[in-house]
Protein backbone atom coordinates (compact mmCIF):
# COMPACT_ATOMS: atom_id res chain seq x y z
CA UNK A 1 0.00 0.00 0.00
CA UNK A 2 2.54 2.38 -0.83
CA UNK A 3 1.81 6.34 -0.22
CA UNK A 4 1.66 8.35 -3.56
CA UNK A 5 5.09 10.26 -3.41
CA UNK A 6 4.21 13.46 -2.25
CA UNK A 7 6.01 15.95 -0.02
CA UNK A 8 3.08 14.83 3.00
CA UNK A 9 3.95 11.29 1.96
CA UNK A 10 6.90 12.05 2.15
CA UNK A 11 6.91 13.88 5.77
CA UNK A 12 4.79 11.14 6.75
CA UNK A 13 6.68 8.48 5.72
CA UNK A 14 9.97 9.91 7.87
CA UNK A 15 7.88 10.31 10.55
CA UNK A 16 6.66 6.56 10.75
CA UNK A 17 8.22 3.66 12.62
CA UNK A 18 9.08 -0.10 11.83
CA UNK A 19 6.54 -1.08 13.72
CA UNK A 20 6.16 -5.15 14.53
CA UNK A 21 2.85 -6.22 16.00
CA UNK A 22 -0.17 -7.90 15.25
CA UNK A 23 -0.93 -7.43 11.33
CA UNK A 24 -4.63 -5.43 10.46
CA UNK A 25 -5.84 -4.85 6.79
CA UNK A 26 -8.07 -2.59 5.92
CA UNK A 27 -11.41 -3.72 4.61
CA UNK A 28 -12.83 -0.40 3.79
CA UNK A 29 -11.95 3.07 4.57
CA UNK A 30 -11.38 3.65 7.65
CA UNK A 31 -12.44 -0.07 8.73
CA UNK A 32 -9.44 -1.98 10.29
CA UNK A 33 -9.86 -6.08 11.04
CA UNK A 34 -6.88 -8.06 12.32
CA UNK A 35 -5.67 -11.00 10.02
CA UNK A 36 -4.10 -12.87 13.03
CA UNK A 37 -0.77 -12.91 11.90
CA UNK A 38 2.03 -11.02 12.79
CA UNK A 39 4.54 -8.85 11.24
CA UNK A 40 5.95 -5.31 10.25
CA UNK A 41 2.89 -2.88 9.72
CA UNK A 42 2.84 -1.71 5.84
CA UNK A 43 1.40 1.47 6.33
CA UNK A 44 1.07 4.16 9.19
CA UNK A 45 -2.88 3.32 9.54
CA UNK A 46 -1.88 -0.43 10.17
CA UNK A 47 0.61 0.79 12.88
CA UNK A 48 -1.39 3.13 14.46
CA UNK A 49 -3.96 -0.29 14.45
CA UNK A 50 -1.61 -2.38 15.85
CA UNK A 51 -1.99 -0.93 19.36
CA UNK A 52 0.09 -1.29 22.68
CA UNK A 53 1.54 -4.32 22.11
CA UNK A 54 3.47 -3.99 18.73
CA UNK A 55 7.06 -2.68 19.08
CA UNK A 56 9.17 -0.12 16.87
CA UNK A 57 11.52 -2.04 15.93
CA UNK A 58 13.88 0.56 14.51
CA UNK A 59 13.97 2.38 17.49
CA UNK A 60 14.89 -0.89 19.52
CA UNK A 61 17.52 -1.31 17.12
CA UNK A 62 19.18 1.85 17.31
CA UNK A 63 19.06 2.71 20.56
CA UNK A 64 20.54 -0.95 21.95
CA UNK A 65 22.66 -0.77 19.29
CA UNK A 66 24.36 2.45 20.05
CA UNK A 67 23.83 1.95 23.87
CA UNK A 68 26.08 -1.39 23.19
CA UNK A 69 28.82 0.69 21.69
CA UNK A 70 28.74 2.42 24.27
CA UNK A 71 28.89 0.08 26.98
CA UNK A 72 31.57 -1.49 24.78
CA UNK A 73 33.50 1.77 24.41
CA UNK A 74 33.69 2.14 28.03
CA UNK A 75 34.15 -1.17 29.13
CA UNK A 76 37.24 -1.74 26.75
CA UNK A 77 38.77 1.21 28.74
CA UNK A 78 37.67 0.28 31.92
CA UNK A 79 39.55 -3.65 31.15
CA UNK A 80 42.03 -1.78 30.34
CA UNK A 81 42.70 1.35 32.47
CA UNK A 82 45.76 1.89 34.78
CA UNK A 83 46.67 4.41 36.78
CA UNK A 84 49.89 5.44 35.20
CA UNK A 85 49.84 7.96 32.35
CA UNK A 86 46.52 7.29 30.23
CA UNK A 87 45.99 6.51 26.13
CA UNK A 88 44.55 8.63 24.46
CA UNK A 89 41.05 7.08 24.25
CA UNK A 90 41.47 6.38 27.50
CA UNK A 91 41.55 10.12 28.25
CA UNK A 92 39.10 10.53 26.54
CA UNK A 93 36.88 8.44 28.14
CA UNK A 94 38.10 9.66 31.51
CA UNK A 95 37.25 13.28 30.23
CA UNK A 96 33.89 12.12 29.41
CA UNK A 97 33.64 10.67 33.05
CA UNK A 98 35.08 12.88 35.15
CA UNK A 99 32.98 16.11 33.49
CA UNK A 100 30.16 13.89 34.45
CA UNK A 101 31.10 13.10 38.21
CA UNK A 102 31.57 16.44 38.60
CA UNK A 103 28.02 17.66 37.03
CA UNK A 104 26.82 15.00 39.47
CA UNK A 105 28.50 16.24 42.28
CA UNK A 106 27.02 19.38 41.94
CA UNK A 107 23.84 18.85 41.79
CA UNK A 108 23.31 15.67 43.71
CA UNK A 109 23.95 15.90 47.75
CA UNK A 110 22.00 12.23 48.67
CA UNK A 111 25.35 10.66 50.02
CA UNK A 112 27.10 7.93 48.68
CA UNK A 113 24.84 6.35 46.22
CA UNK A 114 26.58 4.38 43.70
CA UNK A 115 23.68 4.34 40.88
CA UNK A 116 23.23 8.17 40.10
CA UNK A 117 26.55 8.73 38.35
CA UNK A 118 26.81 5.65 36.71
CA UNK A 119 23.31 6.65 35.55
CA UNK A 120 23.59 9.91 34.62
CA UNK A 121 27.15 9.04 32.75
CA UNK A 122 24.44 6.09 30.52
CA UNK A 123 21.88 8.91 29.89
CA UNK A 124 24.19 11.43 28.93
CA UNK A 125 26.39 9.68 26.24
CA UNK A 126 23.45 7.38 25.41
CA UNK A 127 20.99 10.47 24.37
CA UNK A 128 23.83 12.29 22.72
CA UNK A 129 24.80 9.33 20.51
CA UNK A 130 20.77 8.51 19.80
CA UNK A 131 20.87 12.18 19.19
CA UNK A 132 23.37 12.52 17.09
CA UNK A 133 21.82 10.10 14.27
CA UNK A 134 19.82 13.26 13.67
CA UNK A 135 22.73 14.72 12.08
CA UNK A 136 22.80 11.74 9.57
CA UNK A 137 21.08 12.73 6.42
CA UNK A 138 17.60 11.79 6.81
CA UNK A 139 17.29 9.78 3.70
CA UNK A 140 20.38 8.07 3.56
CA UNK A 141 19.89 4.76 6.16
CA UNK A 142 16.18 4.91 5.81
CA UNK A 143 16.79 3.96 1.91
CA UNK A 144 19.70 1.98 2.26
CA UNK A 145 17.61 -0.14 4.59
CA UNK A 146 14.31 -0.27 2.26
CA UNK A 147 16.59 -1.13 -0.65
CA UNK A 148 17.92 -3.52 1.67
CA UNK A 149 15.04 -5.05 2.86
CA UNK A 150 13.15 -4.98 -0.67
CA UNK A 151 16.35 -6.57 -2.44
CA UNK A 152 16.16 -9.64 0.83
CA UNK A 153 12.47 -9.92 1.26
CA UNK A 154 11.19 -8.44 -2.09
CA UNK A 155 8.75 -6.19 -0.73
CA UNK A 156 8.07 -2.90 -1.43
CA UNK A 157 10.47 -0.61 -1.02
CA UNK A 158 7.75 2.22 -0.19
CA UNK A 159 6.47 0.21 2.56
CA UNK A 160 10.16 0.15 4.70
CA UNK A 161 9.56 2.31 6.80
CA UNK A 162 13.03 3.31 9.23
CA UNK A 163 13.77 6.02 11.69
CA UNK A 164 17.16 6.09 12.90
CA UNK A 165 16.26 8.93 15.73
CA UNK A 166 15.33 6.60 18.61
CA UNK A 167 15.02 10.14 20.65
CA UNK A 168 12.25 11.20 17.85
CA UNK A 169 10.10 8.40 19.56
CA UNK A 170 8.34 9.15 22.37
CA UNK A 171 8.24 5.17 23.37
CA UNK A 172 12.16 6.03 23.85
CA UNK A 173 11.81 8.81 25.73
CA UNK A 174 8.60 7.72 27.71
CA UNK A 175 10.55 4.71 28.73
CA UNK A 176 13.82 6.77 29.98
CA UNK A 177 11.75 8.51 32.18
CA UNK A 178 9.78 5.85 33.27
CA UNK A 179 12.92 4.07 34.55
CA UNK A 180 14.01 7.30 36.30
CA UNK A 181 10.31 7.70 37.77
CA UNK A 182 10.06 4.38 39.01
CA UNK A 183 13.79 5.08 40.98
CA UNK A 184 12.50 8.14 42.35
CA UNK A 185 9.36 6.37 43.65
CA UNK A 186 12.22 3.79 44.88
CA UNK A 187 14.73 6.16 46.72
CA UNK A 188 11.61 8.51 47.93
CA UNK A 189 10.30 5.26 49.74
CA UNK A 190 13.67 4.05 50.80
CA UNK A 191 15.18 7.21 52.23
CA UNK A 192 11.86 9.08 53.53
CA UNK A 193 9.83 5.20 54.45
CA UNK A 194 6.46 5.05 53.56
CA UNK A 195 4.75 7.34 56.01
CA UNK A 196 7.70 10.18 54.79
CA UNK A 197 6.92 9.95 51.66
CA UNK A 198 3.22 10.06 51.92
CA UNK A 199 3.65 13.06 54.40
CA UNK A 200 5.71 14.95 51.69
CA UNK A 201 2.55 14.02 49.15
CA UNK A 202 0.09 15.36 51.59
CA UNK A 203 1.28 18.05 54.41
CA UNK A 204 2.61 20.67 51.78
CA UNK A 205 2.64 23.03 50.66
CA UNK A 206 -0.51 24.47 52.35
CA UNK A 207 0.02 22.59 56.07
CA UNK A 208 -2.29 19.86 57.01
CA UNK A 209 -6.12 21.34 56.48
CA UNK A 210 -5.52 21.48 52.83
CA UNK A 211 -4.63 18.07 52.53
CA UNK A 212 -6.70 17.20 49.88
CA UNK A 213 -5.32 20.45 47.46
CA UNK A 214 -1.90 19.14 48.85
CA UNK A 215 -2.35 15.83 47.44
CA UNK A 216 -3.25 17.02 43.82
CA UNK A 217 -0.88 19.43 44.01
CA UNK A 218 1.92 17.49 44.59
CA UNK A 219 0.84 14.18 42.88
CA UNK A 220 1.03 16.61 39.52
CA UNK A 221 4.20 17.73 40.19
CA UNK A 222 5.44 14.37 40.89
CA UNK A 223 4.13 12.65 37.78
CA UNK A 224 4.70 16.08 35.58
CA UNK A 225 8.40 15.58 36.46
CA UNK A 226 8.83 11.71 34.36
CA UNK A 227 6.51 13.64 31.85
CA UNK A 228 8.68 16.59 31.55
CA UNK A 229 12.04 14.76 31.11
CA UNK A 230 10.21 12.85 28.51
CA UNK A 231 8.28 15.13 26.57
CA UNK A 232 11.02 17.80 26.19
CA UNK A 233 13.52 15.68 25.03
CA UNK A 234 10.92 14.19 22.73
CA UNK A 235 9.86 17.67 21.42
CA UNK A 236 13.15 19.12 21.40
CA UNK A 237 14.45 16.09 18.58
CA UNK A 238 10.73 15.75 16.74
CA UNK A 239 11.09 19.24 16.23
CA UNK A 240 14.77 18.90 14.76
CA UNK A 241 14.06 16.22 12.29
CA UNK A 242 11.13 17.71 11.67
CA UNK A 243 13.02 20.55 9.91
CA UNK A 244 15.61 18.67 8.50
CA UNK A 245 12.80 16.66 6.54
CA UNK A 246 11.17 19.79 5.64
CA UNK A 247 14.69 20.94 4.10
CA UNK A 248 14.95 17.63 2.35
CA UNK A 249 11.73 18.25 0.84
CA UNK A 250 13.80 21.42 -0.72
CA UNK A 251 16.55 19.30 -2.73
CA UNK A 252 13.50 18.18 -5.24
CA UNK A 253 12.42 22.17 -6.21
CA UNK A 254 15.15 23.04 -8.65
CA UNK A 255 18.84 23.99 -8.36
CA UNK A 256 18.67 27.40 -6.82
CA UNK A 257 16.07 26.03 -3.90
CA UNK A 258 17.89 22.79 -3.77
CA UNK A 259 21.26 24.55 -3.36
CA UNK A 260 19.89 26.85 -0.69
CA UNK A 261 18.21 23.76 1.05
CA UNK A 262 22.28 22.56 1.08
CA UNK A 263 23.07 25.64 3.22
CA UNK A 264 20.02 25.17 5.30
CA UNK A 265 21.01 21.88 6.10
CA UNK A 266 24.40 22.29 6.90
CA UNK A 267 23.48 25.64 8.95
CA UNK A 268 20.40 23.80 10.84
CA UNK A 269 23.03 20.75 11.54
CA UNK A 270 25.78 23.25 12.99
CA UNK A 271 23.07 24.55 15.49
CA UNK A 272 21.56 20.58 16.12
CA UNK A 273 24.86 19.86 17.36
CA UNK A 274 24.26 22.43 20.29
CA UNK A 275 20.58 21.38 20.47
CA UNK A 276 21.95 17.19 20.56
CA UNK A 277 24.19 18.18 23.46
CA UNK A 278 21.94 20.58 25.76
CA UNK A 279 19.34 17.74 25.71
CA UNK A 280 21.36 14.96 26.63
CA UNK A 281 23.03 17.47 29.41
CA UNK A 282 19.71 18.58 30.37
CA UNK A 283 18.01 15.08 30.73
CA UNK A 284 21.25 14.40 32.56
CA UNK A 285 21.23 17.00 35.32
CA UNK A 286 17.30 17.40 35.54
CA UNK A 287 17.59 13.12 36.44
CA UNK A 288 20.26 13.53 38.98
CA UNK A 289 18.24 16.71 40.45
CA UNK A 290 15.17 14.22 41.09
CA UNK A 291 17.55 11.92 42.06
CA UNK A 292 18.25 14.20 44.65
CA UNK A 293 14.84 15.34 45.59
CA UNK A 294 14.13 11.50 45.84
CA UNK A 295 16.79 11.48 48.57
CA UNK A 296 15.91 14.70 50.76
CA UNK A 297 14.33 14.80 53.84
CA UNK A 298 13.19 17.75 53.98
CA UNK A 299 12.61 20.29 51.46
CA UNK B 1 4.05 7.83 16.85
CA UNK B 2 2.41 5.56 18.36
CA UNK B 3 2.39 4.89 22.24
CA UNK B 4 3.41 0.37 22.49
CA UNK B 5 5.58 -2.34 23.75
CA UNK B 6 8.71 -0.25 22.85
CA UNK B 7 7.99 1.74 25.45
CA UNK B 8 8.60 -1.09 27.89
CA UNK B 9 11.45 -2.29 25.86
CA UNK B 10 13.42 1.03 26.17
CA UNK B 11 13.14 1.01 29.89
CA UNK B 12 14.52 -2.53 29.87
CA UNK B 13 17.16 -1.73 27.56
CA UNK B 14 17.60 1.32 29.61
CA UNK B 15 17.91 -0.41 32.97
CA UNK B 16 20.15 -2.85 31.65
CA UNK B 17 22.54 -0.27 30.49
CA UNK B 18 22.70 1.41 33.26
CA UNK B 19 23.25 -1.33 35.86
CA UNK B 20 25.99 -2.62 33.33
CA UNK B 21 27.79 0.84 33.69
CA UNK B 22 26.87 0.75 37.76
CA UNK B 23 28.70 -2.94 37.90
CA UNK B 24 31.53 -2.96 35.06
CA UNK B 25 32.17 0.69 33.73
CA UNK B 26 32.21 3.51 36.49
CA UNK B 27 33.67 1.67 39.74
CA UNK B 28 36.74 0.69 37.74
CA UNK B 29 37.28 3.54 35.64
CA UNK B 30 36.66 6.04 39.41
CA UNK B 31 38.97 3.64 40.97
CA UNK B 32 42.08 4.33 38.74
CA UNK B 33 40.91 7.77 38.70
CA UNK B 34 41.30 7.93 42.41
CA UNK B 35 44.59 5.69 42.37
CA UNK B 36 46.08 8.49 39.74
CA UNK B 37 44.87 11.45 41.72
CA UNK B 38 46.70 9.30 44.83
CA UNK B 39 49.89 8.87 43.12
CA UNK B 40 50.00 12.62 41.66
CA UNK B 41 49.58 13.67 45.60
CA UNK B 42 52.36 11.38 46.68
CA UNK B 43 54.87 12.25 43.96
CA UNK B 44 54.27 15.95 44.87
CA UNK B 45 55.05 14.52 49.18
CA UNK B 46 57.79 13.33 47.67
CA UNK B 47 58.98 16.00 45.97
CA UNK B 48 58.57 18.40 48.59
CA UNK B 49 60.16 15.95 51.15
CA UNK B 50 62.95 15.08 47.93
CA UNK B 51 63.15 19.38 48.11
CA UNK B 52 63.82 19.55 52.00
CA UNK B 53 66.22 17.02 52.09
CA UNK B 54 68.23 18.62 49.17
CA UNK B 55 68.56 21.56 51.48
CA UNK B 56 69.37 19.74 54.72
CA UNK B 57 72.20 17.77 52.05
CA UNK B 58 73.21 21.14 51.23
CA UNK B 59 73.19 22.66 54.79
CA UNK B 60 75.40 19.46 55.64
CA UNK B 61 77.63 20.40 53.08
CA UNK B 62 78.45 23.64 53.74
CA UNK B 63 78.98 22.77 56.99
CA UNK B 64 81.68 20.12 56.15
CA UNK B 65 82.79 21.77 53.89
CA UNK B 66 83.40 24.74 56.71
CA UNK B 67 84.64 22.56 59.34
CA UNK B 68 87.57 21.11 56.13
CA UNK B 69 88.84 24.19 55.76
CA UNK B 70 89.34 25.01 59.14
CA UNK B 71 90.93 21.93 59.80
CA UNK B 72 93.34 22.79 56.63
CA UNK B 73 94.24 25.82 57.61
CA UNK B 74 95.02 24.09 61.44
CA UNK B 75 96.59 21.46 59.61
CA UNK B 76 98.70 24.17 57.51
CA UNK B 77 99.64 26.05 60.53
CA UNK B 78 100.50 23.30 62.65
CA UNK B 79 102.60 22.53 60.08
CA UNK B 80 104.49 25.70 59.21
CA UNK B 81 104.96 25.33 63.38
CA UNK B 82 106.31 22.36 62.88
CA UNK B 83 108.74 23.82 59.67
CA UNK B 84 109.94 26.88 62.04
CA UNK B 85 110.48 24.14 64.65
CA UNK B 86 113.12 21.81 62.43
CA UNK B 87 114.57 24.87 60.88
CA UNK B 88 115.11 26.26 64.50
CA UNK B 89 116.44 22.61 65.58
CA UNK B 90 118.75 22.29 62.91
CA UNK B 91 120.24 25.51 63.03
CA UNK B 92 120.93 24.82 66.87
CA UNK B 93 122.51 21.39 65.31
CA UNK B 94 124.40 22.99 62.92
CA UNK B 95 125.98 25.69 65.62
CA UNK B 96 127.18 22.87 67.65
CA UNK B 97 128.44 20.77 65.22
CA UNK B 98 130.22 23.78 63.78
CA UNK B 99 131.73 24.35 66.63
CA UNK B 100 132.35 20.77 67.72
CA UNK B 101 134.29 20.88 64.08
CA UNK B 102 135.87 24.52 64.77
CA UNK B 103 137.22 23.23 68.45
CA UNK B 104 138.66 20.01 66.96
CA UNK B 105 140.40 21.80 64.06
CA UNK B 106 141.50 24.43 66.48
CA UNK B 107 143.00 21.66 68.29
CA UNK B 108 144.42 19.25 65.07
CA UNK B 109 146.26 23.11 63.93
CA UNK B 110 147.56 23.67 67.43
CA UNK B 111 148.94 19.66 67.05
CA UNK B 112 149.87 20.01 63.72
CA UNK B 113 151.66 23.51 64.20
CA UNK B 114 153.31 21.57 67.63
CA UNK B 115 154.68 18.91 65.66
CA UNK B 116 155.91 21.29 63.31
CA UNK B 117 157.82 23.36 65.66
CA UNK B 118 159.59 20.18 67.49
CA UNK B 119 160.49 18.61 63.50
CA UNK B 120 161.60 22.05 62.46
CA UNK B 121 163.77 22.33 65.47
CA UNK B 122 164.85 19.39 65.27
CA UNK B 123 165.64 19.80 61.52
CA UNK B 124 166.92 23.51 62.67
CA UNK B 125 169.90 21.67 64.99
CA UNK B 126 170.75 18.95 62.30
CA UNK B 127 170.86 21.99 59.51
CA UNK B 128 172.97 23.98 62.56
CA UNK B 129 175.35 21.54 62.78
CA UNK B 130 175.43 20.61 58.93
CA UNK B 131 175.74 24.40 58.60
CA UNK B 132 178.48 24.94 61.49
CA UNK B 133 180.34 22.03 59.59
CA UNK B 134 180.31 23.56 55.70
CA UNK B 135 181.67 26.63 57.60
CA UNK B 136 183.95 24.73 59.59
CA UNK B 137 185.16 23.19 56.62
CA UNK B 138 185.50 25.94 54.26
CA UNK B 139 187.17 28.11 57.73
CA UNK B 140 189.41 25.84 58.33
CA UNK B 141 192.76 26.44 57.31
CA UNK B 142 195.74 24.15 58.36
CA UNK B 143 198.35 26.68 58.85
CA UNK B 144 196.48 28.49 61.35
CA UNK B 145 194.79 25.59 62.63
CA UNK B 146 198.13 23.89 62.91
CA UNK B 147 199.59 27.02 64.88
CA UNK B 148 196.54 26.84 66.99
CA UNK B 149 196.34 23.07 67.61
CA UNK B 150 200.36 23.27 68.07
CA UNK B 151 199.52 26.09 70.29
CA UNK B 152 196.98 23.91 72.21
CA UNK B 153 199.38 20.39 71.99
CA UNK B 154 201.88 22.85 73.54
CA UNK B 155 199.66 23.78 76.47
CA UNK B 156 199.02 20.20 77.40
Amino acid sequence: MAEELTTSGYIKHHLQNLTFGPKHEELEPGVWAPTGDYGFAMSSGEAAQMGFWSINVDTMFMSILLGGLMMWFFRSVAKKISAGVPTNTQNFAEWIIEFIDDSVRGSFSGGKNTLVAPMALTIFVWIFLMNLMDLIPVDLIPLAVAHGASAIFGVDPHDVFFKIVPTTDPNATLGMALFVFLLMLYYSFKVKGVGGFIGELTLQPFGKWALPINFVLETVTLIAKPFSLALRLFGNMYAGEMVFILIATMYGAGLVLGSFAGLLQVGWAIFHILIITLQAFIFMVLTTVYMDMAHQEHH
Amino acid sequence: MNINATLIGQLIAFAIFVAFCMKYVWPPIMQALEERKKKIADGLAAAERGRHEQELAEKRAQQVIHEAKDQASEIVSQAQRRGNEIVDEAKGTARTEGERILTSARAEIEQEANRARDELRAQVASVALAGAGKILSREIDDKAHTDLLDELVSQI
